[in-house]
């Protein structure tokens, strides 16, 4: 029988799934709770974005978006190192972090866990860039803070099958 | 505990350091740390390079782990030595498949020190 996430779209598309998967991510690599905010982010001139492809059952992306200082933040706990500026280290870290949310994003959901593909991350730096996608099916977007660090993760779905 | 020659195979370098930290807080007495950044890489080395352990990411560009596993089964190399993957991937079908692959342990991302100590001291015990 074919597999379909058409019937278990609410399920898929669920909020707490992605609160949850923050949760578990920050908790067991970085050993910090996050809590979610509202109200958008403060913007820092050179921001951090790492994005991991779906692709299978349903294709879409992970995106996960900080600022400079959120993302040295990060890579310290992360290594035990400290940064001053977003060199490969820093890069590697929030892809891997962007990795780890995208596979505990998909593993909240059986059949998405077995029929969705992860693609490696591919990270982008720099200053005023948007990411836009086209009508996606949906879209979550949550703003998380720990410590003073901010962080932006985006779900978009654009097909579902 | 007897001194363990490690490989750990990630195309991150720092989830290659995280994963030696959480050996070394698991208790491991790590006399050497290979690192390999593909399936690729990692074969090359085991065929100069003599490990009690490997651990080794599956999503990565090259060659991924799944492939990395058959290709040391089918060279002969690292022979008994035990293979733990550490991946994104927690489906019950990638652990299958992995296991079939020849791994003798599958660790899901993110995970803790004790995971990583429940799942690879048996193993390290048990060689």
């Amino acid at each position: 029988m074919a597999v379909s996430l058409r019937e278990s779209v609410q399920l898929v598309s669920d909020p707490q799934n992605l609160d949850g998967s923050v949760d578990e991510v920050f908790q067991m690599m970085l050993g910090v709770n996050c809590r979610r905010v509202s109200g958008p982010r403060a913007e820092e001139p050179e921001s951090v974005t790492a994005v991991v492809g779906f692709g299978g059952l349903l294709s879409g992306a992970c995106v996960f978006k900080c600022g400079s200082t959120a993302a040295r933040n990060i890579a310290t706990h992360m290594t035990g190192m400290e940064f001053e500026e977003i060199d490969d280290v820093v890069k590697d870290a929030i892809g891997e972090i962007c990795n780890m949310l995208a596979g505990a994003w998909k593993g909240k959901v059986p059949n998405l866990a077995a029929n969705c593909g992860l693609s490696v991350p591919a990270v982008i730096t720099g200053r005023d860039y948007n990411l836009h996608v086209q009508a996606p099916e949906f879209q979550l977007h949550h703003a998380y803070q720990f410590e003073d660090a901010t962080f932006d993760v985006t779900i978009v779905c654009d097909g579902l099958q | 505990m007897s001194e363990i020659r490690a490989l750990i195979v990630d195309d991150s370098s720092v989830m290659r350091k995280i994963v030696e930290r959480s050996l070394r807080q698991a208790g491991l007495n790590l006399a050497v740390v290979h690192e390999a950044g593909s399936g690729t890489e990692a074969l090359d080395l085991l065929k100069v390079k003599d490990v009690d352990l490997i651990l080794s990411d599956i999503n990565m560009p090259s060659m991924d782990g799944l492939e990395f596993l058959r290709q040391i089964r089918a060279q002969n190399l690292a022979t008994g030595v035990p293979v733990v993957m550490i991946t994104t991937e927690s489906s019950e079908e990638h652990v299958k498949q992995a296991i079939q692959a020849g791994a003798r342990g599958y660790i899901r991302k993110p995970f803790t020190a004790e995971q990583v100590k429940e799942r690879v001291l048996p193993l390290v015990n048990a060689a």
